[in-house]
């Protein structure tokens, strides 16, 4: 035994030696909190290699697991990537510094008007965020298993495909679902259209198969269910990999969703902070995001610089939001409102 | 007839502990990106596993929190195992049932209380925070395999060589801890394995920008596991195996066993 | 060097890293926001969605208890019988699976039990029923039975291997048959063993949140998820707190049982 100890641990040292010893960049570091598999790689190194700063890279999964993290500051970060309704959260419990846009020039230059028009709703002074991706909550359906025309939220509750459903791992989207194919705001502090929602999420649960954050593009692409709650990003990358997919706004209306850069109040590089966001709304970095990523990108310099025409005018990448009803963006609905979410959530999940 | 009964149901539940290592040694030979296609045979993962930053900063981060929170563990493990030796039997039983805690306790309850105190005392989360968590796991294993040497030994040995006039430290090393050694490196080996093994625990207490090979593979499992993760769980795995054959063919240990 | 002085690094360890943090739990789950004393975190144990998910997992882990159990006493017997000089490898064959990591191997449990997955393509060609348990209770006690039973393998081995031959061999030249001799002796003098393996078993799969989620689909909420939960998304450490109090007093009853069987306070786990 002994032997194989001692050769275990030479074995063990001399790896953990190999791939040690990267300190902060020379410059300083920023330590960056964005969702998984939300930025190309290649981005953060040219990143580091152009401005001497050092990235530290961390991921999380939903707007809810991102914002205790922040809150209990034991994990102090400079530029996270929050969706719009947990902006206005942040902005509320002032977590957030307000941005230097001089130190961002890219920001004002090259972000389309319209999104920080858009961002009015959570960001009323427009001094704490710039838009990074937005887009929209749809159906992704397998066109082979999938014989009913899909056009409503209605088809998630159909029979017929029980089992084959997969609905998202998050209160508001989950809620938002229910709430609009119940022709109500997904915004609703109403307790009756809650209650409502909540049991129409109940008698779904027989028929869903998984809720699923992110997996939903697996499992959709190895043909392991029919429907999918996702994100249109997502949309373009899972029609790639397997052209049956389809992906659809419902009537009923949806949410219309941006992710913005901010820095929190504890941010340790402020500056180099600013310096990532301005870096991050350069057009052919923003196009190399768009490309890795498939999000919609509000860089309007980028989208000039997309070279496929398909993509350039793709309905899903960028569609025309004039022609559909009921788009709503997320608002925060106050620490009561999210205790009423989660309890809510809570009795649907333990059914 | 019972013996090939026997050897059947060992057959059984050797496939069921490993099957899904094999299942993942095959994936990671699968040239589509996703797992739930097979896309043909290739081995370009083995080599893009070397070129990923990310997965090679989590496999040195996991390899160097195993190898420091084991060998510390050990160390501490290992001297209060002597010192316990010397306590009241009361004191004893009171030190061995805190011991017991972090063995006994749910990793989420200990992870969590973990974090409480951390965010108490205001450190920032990050490596120190996931190294002191995995010492305290740690010293439990390396306590239960060292105390039962320890009680094996003989006490007059160890006054014999401080009566021919060794000093404590030299008669230690010399007397007793060669006897108690082969507990001190399965101890050692045992709070390796948890500490690589480990998910909950470091869940709890990892700050921004530092990953181990299970919290990497947490966040990527919501989007589809890279397939260079089963490349170089494979490698681990087979080094691990070829290892282990090597040390039990080797006639040295044939002598001692 | 006195002896006394050696054991201060531990205890200091032990106070700052396992009793205080406990202090803390409790600290946190008897509070509530405003620091005022309460029982109300606790008590929410009782509201319908915690008491189910609560029993759920009671009820997944006894059955997983119940069928490691099954399984690995016969394979413990079959071991302990097969005197293999190499006590350390047989050890070993159960913890080498550790080193692929953990979260791997029940994710790949899922490819193995998928609709499209390995098993359902085997049977499909072998023109076999399709095993449709994924996302359903059955997943989430298969995974723990995977993870868990080296944890019940070893202490069944080690307290058979301890058990003296001479006294088996006594009991069957005094007339006692295979059965009697099992129920007799070679059951009764495994208890130290068993007790541990069940602990051990037990205690992680009624906790566990990582199994739920990668077998269940996230349509199984059990008592782990929910502290999970409360901690990392919801935000609300005291009433988090106050589940894993009561988690805690599953895992008291089982150290006191561990303790009343293991008088020696040496620990026959593993």
């Amino acid at each position: 035994m002994k032997k194989a100890f001692l050769t275990l641990l030479l074995a063990v040292g001399a790896l953990s030696l190999t791939s040690c010893g990267s300190g902060g960049g020379e410059n300083g570091e920023v330590v960056v909190y964005n969702w998984g598999e939300y930025i190309d790689p290649d981005v953060l190194t040219s990143f580091e290699e152009e401005t001497g700063i050092k990235v530290i890279y961390d991921e999380f999964e939903t707007n809810e697991i991102m914002y205790p993290k922040v809150e209990a500051g034991a994990s102090e970060y400079d530029v996270v990537c929050p969706s719009d309704y947990m902006i206005k959260k942040m902005i509320d419990n002032d977590m957030l510094a307000k941005i230097n846009f001089d130190n961002v020039p890219n920001a004002k230059e090259y972000i389309d008007q319209q999104y920080y028009d858009q961002s009015k709703e959570f960001d009323p002074t427009g001094e704490y965020s710039v838009p990074y991706c937005w887009g929209t909550v749809g159906i992704l359906y397998n066109k082979t298993m999938v014989d009913d025309p899909v056009d409503s939220w209605d088809i998630l509750w159909n029979e017929k495909y029980a089992d084959n459903i997969l609905m998202q791992d998050s209160v508001r989207d989950a809620f938002m679902v229910a709430l609009k194919r119940n022709g109500a705001s997904m915004n609703s502090l109403d307790e009756a259209e809650l209650n409502a929602a909540k049991d129409a999420l109940i008698e779904q649960k027989p028929l869903v198969q998984a809720y699923v954050i992110d997996q939903v593009r697996d499992k959709m692409i190895g043909n392991e269910a029919a429907l999918g709650v996702i994100y249109s990003g997502e949309a373009i990358y899972t029609q790639r990999e397997n052209p049956d997919l389809e992906y659809v706004i419902p009537k009923e209306g949806t949410n219309v969703w941006i992710d913005s850069w901010v820095i929190p109040k504890n941010a340790p590089n402020k500056e180099n902070a600013e310096k990532f966001i301005d870096y991050m709304c350069r057009p052919e970095i923003a196009l190399k995001n768009f490309e890795y990523i498939t999000y919609s990108t509000p860089n309007t310099g980028a989208r000039e610089l997309i070279e496929d025409e398909d993509i350039k005018n793709s309905k899903i990448a960028f569609p025309d939001l004039s022609q559909y009803d009921n788009l709503e963006t997320f608002s925060y609905l106050g620490e009561e409102g999210d205790a009423l979410y989660n309890a809510l959530w809570k009795e649907v999940k333990s059914e | 007839m019972r013996s090939i009964l026997r050897k059947c149901y060992i057959f059984l539940i050797f496939l069921f502990l490993y099957a899904p290592i094999l299942t993942l040694i095959v994936l990671s030979f699968n040239a589509s990106r996703t797992r739930a296609k097979w896309g043909g045979f290739t081995l370009k993962w083995y080599v893009s596993m070397f070129q990923n930053r990310a997965i090679l900063q989590a496999l040195s981060n996991t390899l160097l929190i195993a190898l420091l929170s084991a060998f510390i563990a050990t160390v501490i493990g290992t001297i209060a195992c002597i010192s316990m030796q010397a306590m009241k039997r009361r004191n004893r039983a009171v030190i061995m049932g805190i011991t017991n805690i972090p063995m006994l306790n749910a990793d989420i309850v200990t992870g969590i209380s973990l974090m409480l105190l951390f965010i108490t005392l205001g450190l920032r989360f990050g490596f120190l925070t996931i190294l002191l968590s995995h010492i305290t796991f740690n010293i439990p294993y390396v306590i239960l395999s060292v105390m039962p040497r320890m009680k094996q030994l003989n006490p007059s040995v160890y006054e014999a060589a401080l009566d021919l006039g060794a000093s404590h430290i030299r008669a230690f090393f010399k007397v007793v801890f060669p006897d108690i050694l082969p507990g001190v490196l399965s101890g050692f080996l045992m709070a390796f394995t948890m500490s690589l093994d480990d998910f909950i625990i470091t869940h709890f207490t990892k700050g921004p920008g530092i990953d181990t090979l299970s919290t990497k593979i947490y966040t990527e499992v919501k989007k589809g596991i890279k397939p260079e993760m089963y490349s170089l769980s494979t490698l681990i795995f087979v080094t691990v195996l070829i290892l282990l054959f090597l040390v039990n063919h080797s006639p040295s240990e044939h002598k001692q066993s | 060097m006195n002896k006394k002085t050696l054991a201060f690094p531990y205890v200091f360890w032990s106070a700052a890293f396992i009793v205080i943090p406990l202090c803390m739990v409790f600290y946190y789950g008897l509070t509530d926001d405003t620091g005022a004393f309460t029982f109300a975190n606790i008590a929410t144990i009782a509201t319908a969605e915690h008491s189910k998910a609560l029993l759920l997992s009671i009820e997944l882990s006894l059955i997983s208890t119940v069928i490691c159990f099954l399984l690995a006493y016969p394979l413990a017997m079959i071991l302990s019988a097969m005197k293999v000089g190499q006590h350390s490898f047989i050890v070993l064959i159960f913890i080498l699976p550790m080193w692929m990591n953990f979260l791997l191997r029940t994710l790949a449990w899922q490819t193995l039990l998928e609709k499209t997955g390995v098993i359902n393509s085997i049977l499909a060609f072998l023109h076999l029923p399709a095993l449709e348990i994924i996302n359903t209770p059955a997943a989430i006690i298969l995974g723990m039975v995977y993870n868990f039973l080296p944890f019940m393998v070893l202490p069944l081995y080690n307290a058979l291997v301890k058990i003296d031959e001479n006294v088996v061999n006594a009991a069957r030249d005094l007339g006692a048959n295979k059965v009697q001799t099992f129920l007799r002796i070679t059951l009764p003098l495994s208890v130290p063993g068993i007790i541990s393996g069940v602990t051990m078993v037990f205690i992680p799969a009624l906790t566990t949140f990582v199994i739920s989620t990668l077998l269940g689909g996230s349509k199984i909420l059990l008592i782990g998820n929910v502290i999970e939960q409360e901690f990392t998304q919801t935000g609300n450490w005291h009433l988090g707190s106050g589940l894993s109090i009561v988690l805690m007093i599953f895992i008291i009853v089982n150290m006191v049982a561990e303790a009343f069987f293991d008088k020696d306070g040496e620990g026959t786990a593993l």
